[in-house]
């Protein structure tokens, strides 16, 4: 008898949060960052409203600034941080190098809890009042001037840190001690490359993060002075803190997403990956030197002008590996047979997303030219390129890619195809009129604005409100195929990848037999492929 | 309604900003058309249906992934070169800069000139000098920030940080604070206006031409700095010679002072700030320290009067 699939096993609520199945938890973490995204857009969408005119109109001065910080510290932490890896890489991880589960199963359920009681303390924060002081947490202005409940919002983020790095830790070890016979470091999938790489980042950078918020917290309770020069401390010791995990992060929500374009592109251009070798050695590189960039975001504090000079160097350093992914991708067009389903179509997105947005960061790292635009809409533009047109896009594209994998159903590709075509135009129109905005001088976290800059904002809104839209339509056509979809064979794309080799959705224990494996990743001859 | 696309340059350093973002850019939009392209020539021609060649298929390539990491190597390393030079420049003023002291407050900038003119939200100053701005903040960090200029610099309480430009032509241009500093953080700013060097001294010589006046207007900062150094008793232990309690202060400013327990440190503006505050941070040779703390009684825009008049105290 053919095992039940997952989702068939055990109906109970307790089989739910109680359980250990990597690809359950995977779930749970889908609804749960699903919830904070509406939640981070949501504060977005206020925001995008009160831009539209050069004065206040909706909402007050204080209002906005809890919005922003609403929107950045859900974004940031309990969604983009948690997106792929958690989501995806739990779901897709264990299955795509053989394994039954994740090295630690309860450790992983731990972990969710641990995302959950973070993001119950950071929606505490926001609902008891909220807090103004971005998501960056600057001090002396949050360990002693701010009046919101900074202290609550930090514990939020400190405990849905512990979620990161156990989550780090499980990966870790599942990579090294969990694959299946024959599968080699060098014949391991790209995705799971990245998620190796992005783990080292969630183990070795988040207990920085907690330090830093943890002074802030004793700085803003029992006035020791850290941070504050009033007491002694040093404000931009704070900055060194918070950036040297920050900007790793800012890898955290982007390799994974790389991780998953390097799946999708060979599969719908049914071709081996060009540069193996190349693109998951960069991986690492983007996960070491990442580590050495943070003072870029420092260049005007008053660090000095010898650090500047070192982190710019490095930051240009950094961009290398990164070009080096993109064009061994289009390295691998060349020469395919192009399929441009809906994940396909993600993936090119990402491309051209993340090249704007890395592009633009050639700008930010050169030291005179970040002098003008740093802290302008010209950073917002550029970060949400990498962060939205890059990670977000890579997320959707892996969502749809694995979707079959997870729910054992087809959604509509036509529908895929038009949410990707419509997240892609909003979300240029939304950004790219904030590169010019950036370089006019707008400063960020403006709740107004001189009224010069309001026709770019108004298109900056109105791309905005096309990318919601954009954002809302897989919801219905995704929810529509869990009922109406055609069933999914094992391998509706006609994949290579150990996942595709178990049933849609797959049984409990993943497979009924050990696999082996005897051959790299990527095996597509270029055939003309019907797809499901 | 308007819509501007590039800002008005209006330094001597903005033009220079400027040329660095134009080269930057065409950079990045040659490789954007070159990706862009590439992906949709290549999305075209090998489309599942097209008959196009596709016999011997290529993985890998050495030679492409070294010319894909040395090129793009080497057109960063020329940004990173540029963009250094420029920054260095922007960090090192003109030795004939005009001082105008600035503190950041939640949410205002209180502004003093050297020659004793106080203003607030607003920056007079002529054409064709280079004015190097002295700057703190009384709590949070803030960042001054003039578009028109193409300059920046963060402003932090317990510190001075300093930046200069030179405007390049008449006008009045934004001023905005751009660090994160509280509610009212939007509405911190107001207008540099730069002046024809006789208007500026117009403006510097009128008594109400929309600067706040200062209660001494009329004095100069190192002027009234020599009154609080007064009233604060501080001759009475500086006195001038080797008479005093303390050291003499002729000439300090700018000078290696030499500490206890060895090392020395150069008197900027930062150690006399510190050293008025925070008498026994950095104790000088010779001198037992027993002066008190001056903080609390002073506040930024006094300490900032007191360091302009130790800084016209002329060594013998």
């Amino acid at each position: 008898m053919e095992p039940l699939d997952y989702l068939h096993d055990g109906d109970t609520v307790s089989s739910w949060l109680l359980t250990t199945d990597h690809k359950r938890i995977g779930l749970l973490y889908l609804f749960s960052i699903t919830f904070f995204f509406f939640i981070g857009g949501f504060a977005a969408l206020l925001m995008r409203l009160e831009l539209l005119t050069p004065a206040g109109h909706l909402v007050q001065a204080e209002t906005y600034n809890k919005l922003f910080t609403m929107h950045g510290v859900t974004m940031v932490f309990f969604f983009l941080i948690p997106s792929i890896p958690s989501v995806l890489g739990n779901f897709i991880l264990p299955l795509m190098i053989g394994a039954d589960d994740m090295a630690f199963p309860r450790m992983n359920l731990l972990s969710w809890y641990l995302f959950m009681a973070g993001g119950f303390f950071a929606l505490s924060a926001m609902i008891l009042g909220g807090v103004d002081t971005g998501w960056t947490f600057y001090a002396p202005y949050s360990s002693v001037y701010s009046n919101t409940r900074v202290i609550t919002m930090a514990v939020g983020i400190i405990i849905a840190g512990f979620s990161s790095i156990f989550t780090g830790l499980n990966f870790i070890a599942t990579i090294h001690r969990l694959r299946a016979p024959g599968l080699t470091w060098s014949r391991l999938p790209l995705f799971v490359w990245s998620l190796y790489a992005t783990s080292l980042i969630f183990v070795l950078g988040t207990p920085v993060l907690t330090m830093s918020l943890v002074l802030i917290a004793l700085e803003r309770l029992f006035g020791i002075g850290v941070f504050n020069p009033a007491l002694g401390g040093d404000p931009l010791l704070f900055q060194h803190l918070f950036w040297f995990y920050s900007h790793p992060a800012v890898y955290i929500m982007i390799l994974p997403s790389m991780g998953v374009v390097s799946e999708i592109i060979p599969c719908f251009a049914r071709k081996r990956i060009f540069g193996y070798g190349f693109i998951a050695g960069s991986s690492l590189a983007i996960a070491l030197l990442g580590f050495l960039v943070w003072g870029h975001h420092m260049f005007v504090s008053g660090q000095s002008l010898y650090a500047g000079l070192v982190f710019s160097l490095f930051s240009f350093l950094v961009a290398i590996p990164s070009g080096v992914k993109v064009f061994n991708w289009i390295a691998t067009l060349h020469k395919g047979r192009i399929y441009l389903r809906t994940p396909m179509i993600y993936a090119l997105g990402f491309i051209g997303l993340f090249t704007i947005g890395g592009l633009t960061g050639l700008m930010l790292a050169a030291l005179g030219l970040d002098a003008h635009v740093h802290d302008t809409y010209f950073i917002i533009a550029h970060f949400h390129y990498i962060m939205v047109g890059g990670a977000v896009m890579g997320y959707l594209g892996g969502i749809h890619f694995w979707w079959p994998k997870i729910t054992g159903r087809l959604y509509s590709d036509f529908w895929g195809r038009v949410s990707a075509v419509v997240v892609f135009i909003g979300f240029n129109l939304t950004f790219f009129p904030q590169f010019l905005l950036g370089y006019l001088g707008m400063p960020r976290r403006f709740y107004h604005y001189p009224p010069e800059f309001q026709v770019l904002n108004v298109l900056s809104t109105a791309g905005a409100s096309i990318l919601g839209v954009g954002y809302l339509i897989p919801l219905v056509y995704l929810a529509w195929s869990l009922k109406y979809g055609r069933k999914a064979g094992p391998n509706p794309w006609k994949a290579t990848g150990l996942e595709w080799t178990t049933a849609s959705p797959p049984p409990k224990e993943n497979f009924t037999q050990i696999p082996l494996v005897d051959s790299g990743p990527y095996r597509y001859e270029g055939e003309e492929v019907a797809f499901d | 309604m308007t819509l501007p696309l590039f800002p008005v340059a209006a330094s001597t350093l903005a033009p220079r900003v400027d040329a660095l973002m134009l080269y930057v850019l065409g950079i990045v939009l040659t490789f954007i058309v070159l990706v862009g392209g590439f992906i949709f020539f290549f999305a075209l021609k090998y489309h599942h249906g097209s008959r196009a060649d596709r016999s011997s298929p290529v993985y890998f390539s050495l030679p492409l992934e070294l010319a894909w990491t040395v090129i793009p190597l080497v057109l960063t390393l020329s940004i990173f070169f540029w963009g250094a030079e420029l920054f260095i420049a922007m960090r090192e003023p003109p030795a004939d800069a005009l001082e105008v002291y600035v503190v950041g407050r939640q949410w205002m900038w209180d502004i003093q000139h050297a020659e004793g003119r106080r203003e607030v939200d607003a920056l007079h100053l002529p054409v064709g000098r280079p004015v190097k701005l002295l700057m703190t903040s009384a709590d949070v960090i803030h960042s001054f920030f003039v578009p028109a200029f193409r300059v920046k610099q963060d402003v932090l309480p317990g510190r001075y940080t300093t930046m200069w430009f030179q405007a390049s032509k008449p006008g009045r241009y934004h001023l905005f604070c751009s660090q994160y500093c509280g509610t009212s953080h939007a509405a911190m700013g107001g207008w540099v206006t730069a002046l024809s060097p006789a208007d500026y001294q117009r403006w510097l010589d009128g008594a109400s031409a929309g600067g706040v006046a200062d209660s001494a207007s009329g004095e100069t900062m190192a002027e009234s700095g020599a009154r609080l150094f007064h009233r604060l008793n501080c001759a009475a232990c500086h006195r001038d010679g080797a008479s005093g309690a303390g050291p003499a202060l002729a000439g300090v400013f700018g000078r290696a002072v030499q500490l206890e327990g060895g090392g020395t440190v150069l008197a900027d503006e930062s150690y006399l700030r510190e050293s008025i505050l925070r008498p026994n941070a950095k104790i000088v040779k010779g001198w037992p320290p027993r002066m008190p703390t001056y903080e609390g009684q002073v506040d930024e825009a006094q300490l900032q009067q007191l360091v302009a008049y130790l800084k016209s105290l002329k060594g013998a």
